[in-house]
């Protein structure tokens, strides 16, 4: 028998796991292990509990704990036009097929608190796509999804938003897209007139639209292998014949079965048609 | 037997890491895993410059990647590496940690909790102290850890955070932290 801490503290994250799942319905059970850990640990030093233990009573016990935990467990550290590159690609390569559609639904999947969201209606508009387009922005964590709605953002992040908006191919000037106000910076309301925030967990729930295009960038890091497998089958069922996916700049179909279905557009910024059905 | 070496490495990194990884033969087998601070946009020219001046073979890594024998591996710009207990990677996107995304701290932790006193722990040049206590948590879990001579180093900082925290079995200039290596890979072998 090994009687080490590793080990115990190993069982210890196994039961919170199966615990939050059992009780709350979330369920992180093909999370990364390493990333759980990671989390985890974070967590832990957060509250200063003693032991995993010791948090599993707390998150249990108390659901404003539970909030915590859950918010901690998903990612929120986004930003506007993040890998810039990404959007230039985009703009050229997908835009252009985009504009042949008379109408566009758009699945931002794992939005987060909204800053993809709207650097995405930013394009759109530039395009000329947007008041065609319905996007549909969806996330597990609805405290995250209720700040994505109200689009107030910290006005320290605005240097790196504008550097991030010229590097991707913007066509105006990024200050034309919010209001300052004192700290924050509010994003113009004509920019989420065509956005519907919903909850949507990948993990548990199923097909969610008929989409020309989904977007779902650095999310399926997290997972194992077997939740980005049937995810991305998701995805596929999600999408139209035709229609884009957009991953984040690490991720890749691969090595999944729904490669065969699709090609690829952007090998450095994983873009992705679907080809067959 | 020493199962992976994890390197980190900030301001004059790139040049410290070249030193270190030069006198290192073809056939080094112990897999080398490296944190270099970058600017999250730019590209990692890190990979390119390495393998031309290099006989390793170096790459980036990559999402669920195995970690094989006689490669050396490069966090990607603007990502967080960690180890699965299969010994694959996981990129991960979340905060920084020490202002830093990859932080060294954060592929520290996680090798030092997969491979535990299988593991060396390497701490070069840098202006912060981002390494520290992870070279610590290497330490604590069995692991070796050596930290370059802060006066030999472009930027003294980061040696001096982490001889102070993790307090390394050795502290010594870059041509004999290559030596060391090639020696614990011959015994590893």
């Amino acid at each position: 028998m090994d009687l080490n801490d590793n080990n115990r503290e190993k069982i210890e994250a196994d039961l919170l796991i199966e615990a939050v799942k059992r009780y709350y319905g979330y369920d992180f059970s093909n999370y990364s292990k390493a990333h759980i850990k990671r989390r985890m640990s974070v967590f832990l030093s957060k509250h200063r509990y003693e032991s995993i233990s010791e948090m599993q009573h707390y998150v249990l016990h108390n659901p404003n704990i539970f909030e915590d935990f859950l918010n901690n467990f998903s990612i929120n550290v986004t930003e506007m036009f993040r890998d810039p590159g990404f959007y230039k690609d985009f703009r050229e390569s997908v835009i252009p097929i985009l504009k042949t559609y008379p109408y566009l639904k758009i699945w931002i999947a794992g939005c987060a608190t909204g800053e993809e969201v709207y650097s995405f209606a930013i394009m759109l508009q530039e395009e000329g796509l947007l008041a065609r387009s319905t996007i549909y922005a969806t996330d597990f964590n609805s405290k995250a999804l209720q700040k994505a709605g109200k689009a107030i953002y910290n006005i320290d992040t605005i240097k790196s938003y504008t550097s991030n908006y010229q590097k991707s191919g913007g066509k105006s000037s990024f200050s034309d897209y919010y209001m300052a106000n004192y700290n924050s910076v509010i994003i113009n309301k004509s920019l989420k007139e065509n956005v519907v925030f919903a909850e949507h967990n990948l993990v548990t729930d199923g097909v969610f639209t008929e989409a020309n295009l989904i977007v779902c960038r650095n999310v399926l890091i997290y997972f194992d292998r077997d939740l980005q497998d049937k995810v991305l089958a998701l995805f596929n069922n999600s999408l139209i014949q035709g229609g884009y996916l957009a991953l984040g700049t690490k991720e890749t179909i691969q090595f999944s079965e729904i490669n065969s279905k699709f090609s690829t557009i952007s090998k450095e910024n994983k873009i992705y048609k679907k080809t067959s059905i | 037997m020493y199962r992976a070496i994890v390197i980190g490495a900030s301001a004059g990194g790139l040049y410290a890491i070249r030193d270190l990884l030069v006198p290192l033969p073809s056939d080094f087998r112990i897999p080398i895993i490296i944190v270099q601070h970058l600017s999250p946009t730019s590209e990692n020219y890190m990979v390119e410059f390495l393998n031309k001046n290099t006989s390793l073979n170096i790459k980036e890594v990559d999402e669920k990647e195995p970690i094989k024998p006689n490669m050396v591996y490069i966090a990607p710009p603007n990502y967080h590496v960690l180890i699965e207990e299969d010994e694959t990677f996981t990129l991960s996107a979340d905060e920084k940690v020490n202002y830093s995304r990859p932080s060294i701290d954060v592929l520290f932790y996680s090798a030092a909790d997969i491979y535990r006193k299988d593991l060396i722990g390497v701490v070069l040049t840098g202006a912060n102290d981002d390494g520290a206590r992870g070279l610590f948590t290497i330490r604590k879990n069995g692991g070796l850890g050596i930290v370059q001579t802060p006066s030999s180093a472009e930027a003294p900082q980061m040696p001096s955070a982490a001889i102070l925290e993790a307090n390394p079995e050795y502290i010594i200039e870059i041509s004999e932290i290559a030596k060391l290596l090639i020696e614990m890979n011959k015994r590893s072998d």
